[in-house]
């Protein structure tokens, strides 16, 4: 049986749907009406908040936290600012990926790592001869995720008033100790959606009291709690990838193919390769020098060609509302070529989006790939392209204004671009 | 009389309304130098959002899209350019006995509702929509390829061409039955044949009215329904959306579109006459007196302003001029556009807000309409309209202030011809509006303290600041004898006409009106395809 989480008074009050689903053994929404659709425009058009505590969370202190975080993931954390906050993954002694996550730096010695996945004992085995203390906060620290382009606003009035200005020029990436309603609350400004977008991380005895600030604030801005089926179909649109699904961790592999480098996975620009010796580094430098065997890429698949294929069965063009997820064969002229794992509609985009693993030769944008499509019962293949990921990439998403109006309305097209 | 700079054209197009942007887009992405001359102070036409109250954007005319062509999306590159839209969630009817009627995307939940009003037509329900969108999909291609041609123009041919045409001939028995009902009856009579109740029929027959001078129970006026459901949103058959930033953002997307493939616009650029000799038009002339010749120019404006107010009857033959003036407009229709201080709230749903990010019709029963569309024929206004009204803000942060909400609401019958001539509207424009907050105060009672800032649009505005004739919110009624090869003239649905050099593009040429585009796409495609550019 999955635990609540400490939002569930809240969220299970809204959910009406009773669409729940277990994520990391607590209780997650999956959408709180009959359908997830309104809390995705609400993400793309307004705003909206998700319940993220699921998330697993270390934190760490001492005056080498730094110096462990660098000996195990992919990142010279030590060059981190305070007040920042960086995407990264780590890897077993091969260099083959185990998970990835964010770290935060809250203070000169103390950190927060986030991850899909338990790993704190194998963050605790590396922290031999370094002073650190490391703690599982996964069950301490309850998070909500404010997201869209109307997400400044609604933090920024949750919290108490000498930290809205801060908050409103807080860069993509940046973390902020700020106060809500007389708690400690961080915010970071980081998010699952690809778009503008906050988390906000307290204590748990604080969640509801946060959960009702936000709510309270982004009344006025149109803020819907959403379910993880919204979150999942602009993850898809923001070409993340996700542990489990895009990628099987080297840790849960049964064979040695099913394991990635982080090169394969697409997040080889995570590896600080050249310093001191960390964990994988020298399967990492491998992996980097040789061809590596596969490559993440996006796919956009061919919409007229889906359409004749329904066509020809007397059929309009029919296809999930939700974000897919599984393994779909991907060919190439000569044969399979590799799989594609997540997919949706973009209902933003207007495109068939899918995010797959290919064959090295086959990664380039531009090259034209075929994906196994199911038409009345039957097995069909429609052209799917190698585009760039992110598919969906708007400015507001890194762009920080730089005064801090105290209502940033009097251009709202502008801004929302 | 100046002349212009010594650029030369290949196309003008006079009007930036969507489809002459559409046009322009198609135009210049094959290649050709194309200018666009839009009277008003920015494009869109009909299409258009405007800060008419500083802070609210309203839709001014229009104020949902569903007709909008999947292909040409992809064609122009919308989505690049900013085109995004968001579903409308439900569609929402309250009556005057304080019981209401929302219709949601789900189906269950729909029928839920209905069977407060009849466990009949509940079951039914899922049916006829699911009747109507094969329909739909047999009838769509027609809105996606140039009109049929008629081997000839005997009516009972034409007839057969409508129901047997080339897309229609593989239609299943079952559906014959029905697609002939639609072909001929009024919107209650084929409603009467699947339900029985009145508060559910009577929303469902406004959409067979929309635009035109005819009431629920006329002739003909069943076949407006099937349009409903063409409307397809992300590919799939879908329903209605909002354009974020109001539908004036689909027509700044394709404007966007049109410039990147290196087409010119200039606003506030009005053309006074087109520059017709010996059956040929060489170029416009502008208000401003400046000239500019082309070697061919295509209207984007409507039937009438085309030819009898830009080119002039006299260089036109009888025949043509004759059937251009049978051509029906007599709008019927008329918009007031609220910025409200907070969401207004239906005292039949209070407490909840989720009924109202659809559509909310004023149509409580057939009677009610049928009243409406009296007191028009008699050149009034209705006392008690149907109004179709939303509220965008709800789910769309770019148009009002935080908190803040617009509210559309589209207003029937508003008869162009006035008792007392169609010149009387401008001192009726406040007494119409007031019939408008007055028929929405009786359901929402609060109404008049939250409003800011109101704007009102009479036929005559429609025609005067829009140059829609007669205030037709198509450019011509949207009837049957007035669609495919005879739209707008038979013989002459193709985009050509008697002038050489001269093409029509929007919406008073094949497939219609609405935020379509097909009828600037497929222009485009016809003068391309015929070499006359
Ligand atoms: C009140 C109202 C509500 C509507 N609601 C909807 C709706 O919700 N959904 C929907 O799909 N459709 C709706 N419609 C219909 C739809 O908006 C129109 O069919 C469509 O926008 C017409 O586009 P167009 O490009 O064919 O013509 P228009 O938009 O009419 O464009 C013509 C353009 O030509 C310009 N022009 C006129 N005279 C001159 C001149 N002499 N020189 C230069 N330029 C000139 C005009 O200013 C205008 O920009 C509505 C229309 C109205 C009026």
């Amino acid at each position: 049986m999955p635990v609540p989480s400490p939002f569930h008074p809240r969220t299970a009050d809204l959910c009406t749907s009773l669409a729940w689903k277990s994520w990391a053994g607590i209780f997650a929404v999956e959408h709180f009406g009959t359908c997830h659709e309104r809390e995705y425009y609400a993400l793309r058009h307004t705003a909206a908040m998700i319940d993220v505590t699921p998330l697993y969370k270390i934190d760490l202190t001492g005056p080498d936290a730094a110096k462990l975080l660098a000996r195990v993931t992919s990142r010279d954390i030590t060059k981190l600012d305070v007040g920042r906050c960086t995407y990264l993954c780590w890897c077993d002694d091969d260099g083959m990926l185990l998970d990835d996550g964010t770290v935060t730096r809250l203070d000169d010695e103390h950190f927060r790592l986030t991850a899909a996945e338990p790993y704190f004992h194998w963050f605790e085995s590396h922290a031999r001869g370094v002073d650190v203390e490391l703690s599982d906060t996964s069950a301490r620290i309850a998070s909500l995720a404010v997201q869209g382009p109307r997400s400044r606003e609604v933090v920024a009035a949750a919290l108490e008033p000498e930290f809205q200005s801060a908050l409103r020029t807080l860069p993509f990436f940046g973390a902020l100790a700020a106060r809500v309603r007389g708690f400690d609350c961080v915010v970071t400004r980081t998010g699952y959606t690809g778009d503008l977008g906050y988390e906000l991380w307290t204590a748990n005895e604080f969640a509801l009291e946060l959960w009702d600030a936000v709510d309270l604030a982004g009344f006025a801005h149109g803020l819907l709690p959403a379910g993880l089926s919204a979150l999942d179909v602009s993850r898809v649109e923001a070409g993340f990838i996700l542990a489990g699904v895009d990628y099987t961790s080297a840790r849960d592999a049964a064979i040695p193919a099913q394991k990635s480098s982080p090169y394969e996975v697409g997040l080889g620009w995570t590896v600080e390769l050249d310093r001191e010796d960390f964990i994988g580094r020298s399967g990492l430098a491998k992996s980097r020098s040789n061809p590596h065997r596969r490559a993440t890429v996006g796919l956009v698949l061919d919409w007229n060609e889906l359409e004749r294929l329904f066509e020809a069965e007397g059929l309009p063009p029919e296809l999930p509302s939700t974000a897919w997820r599984g393994g779909v064969p991907v060919y190439s002229a000569s044969g399979q070529v590799g799989r594609a794992t997540s997919g949706v509609w973009s209902p933003t985009l207007k495109q068939n989006l899918a995010i797959g693993m290919v064959g090295r030769s086959h990664a380039k944008v531009g090259t034209k790939l075929e994906m196994e499509v199911l038409v009345e019962y039957q097995r069909l293949r429609i052209s799917a392209t190698v585009s760039k990921r992110p598919f969906f990439d708007p400015p507001r998403k890194r762009f920080t204004p730089k005064n801090s109006p105290s209502s940033s309305h009097s251009s709202p097209s502008g801004e929302l671009v | 009389m100046k002349q212009s700079a010594s650029k030369s054209y290949d196309a003008i197009i006079v009007g930036g309304g969507h489809n002459g942007l559409v046009c322009a887009a198609y135009l210049a992405r094959a290649g050709r130098k194309v200018l666009v001359l839009e009277k008003r102070h920015l494009v869109g036409g009909a299409a258009v959002s405007e800060e008419i109250f500083p802070g609210f954007t309203y839709s001014v005319c229009s104020y949902v899209v569903s007709l909008l062509r999947p292909w040409i999306i992809r064609d122009l590159n919308l989505v690049e350019h900013g085109y995004q839209t968001i579903p409308l969630e439900c569609s929402f009817s309250p009556y005057p006995d304080g019981r209401s009627l929302c219709r949601w995307s789900d189906a269950d939940e729909t029928r839920r509702e209905i069977s407060r009003f009849s466990t009949r037509d509940a079951e039914i329900y899922g049916t006829y929509g699911a009747t109507m969108a094969r329909l739909a999909a047999f009838a769509k291609p027609i809105i996606d390829s140039p009109a049929p041609q008629p081997a000839s123009l005997d009516p009972r041919e034409l007839l057969q061409l409508f129901r047997l045409g080339k897309n229609l001939r593989d239609l299943p028995a079952d559906l014959l039955e029905q697609e002939l009902g639609l072909m001929t009856m009024s919107a209650v009579d084929f409603l009467d044949a699947w339900f029985e109740s009145d508060q559910l029929k009577a929303p469902m027959a406004c959409s067979g009215i929309i635009g035109t001078f005819q009431g629920v129970r006329s002739p003909g006026t069943a076949y407006v329904l099937l349009h409903h459901y063409m409307g397809e949103i992300d590919g799939a058959f879908r329903s209605w959306g909002f354009a974020r930033g109001g539908t004036g953002g689909v027509s700044n997307a394709i404007a966007s579109s049109a410039q990147a493939f290196g087409a010119e616009i200039r606003t506030s650029a009005g053309v006074d006459r087109m520059l017709v000799a010996n059956g040929k038009c060489g170029g416009v002339v502008l208000d401003s007196g400046e000239e500019i010749r082309a070697r061919t120019v295509i209207s984007g404006v409507d039937p009438r302003l085309t030819f009898m107010g830009l080119v002039g009857s006299e260089h036109l033959p009888d025949e043509f001029v004759k059937e251009l003036t049978r051509f029906r407009y007599r709008g019927s229709s008329g918009k007031v556009n609220l910025a409200l201080d907070r969401l207004p709230e239906f005292a039949c749903r209070p407490g909840s807000s989720a009924h109202l990010r659809g559509d909310i019709a004023i149509a409580p029963s057939i009677d009610y309409l049928e009243r409406a569309y009296d007191e028009a024929k008699y050149g009034k206004f209705s006392r008690r309209p149907y109004l179709n009204v939303v509220i965008p803000s709800l789910v769309d942060s770019t148009i009002a202030p935080p908190g803040k909400h617009v509210m559309s609401c589209f207003v029937q019958y508003a008869p162009y011809d006035l008792e007392g001539g169609a010149e009387r509207w401008p001192e009726q424009r406040e007494a119409f509006g007031d019939t408008v907050i007055d028929t929405l105060e009786e359901y929402i009672p609060d109404l008049r303290e939250i409003i800011l800032h109101r704007q009102v649009l009479t036929p005559w505005d429609l025609e005067q600041e829009f140059g829609l004739t007669e205030g037709n919110i198509f450019h011509g009624e949207l009837s049957l004898e007035q669609l495919a090869f005879l739209r707008p003239v038979s013989g002459w649905a193709h985009y050509k006409t008697p002038i050489n050099n001269l093409w029509m593009c929007a919406s008073g040429t094949h497939p219609g009106g609405g935020i379509m585009g097909a009828p600037g796409a497929l222009a485009a495609k016809a003068m391309l395809k015929s070499g006359a550019l």
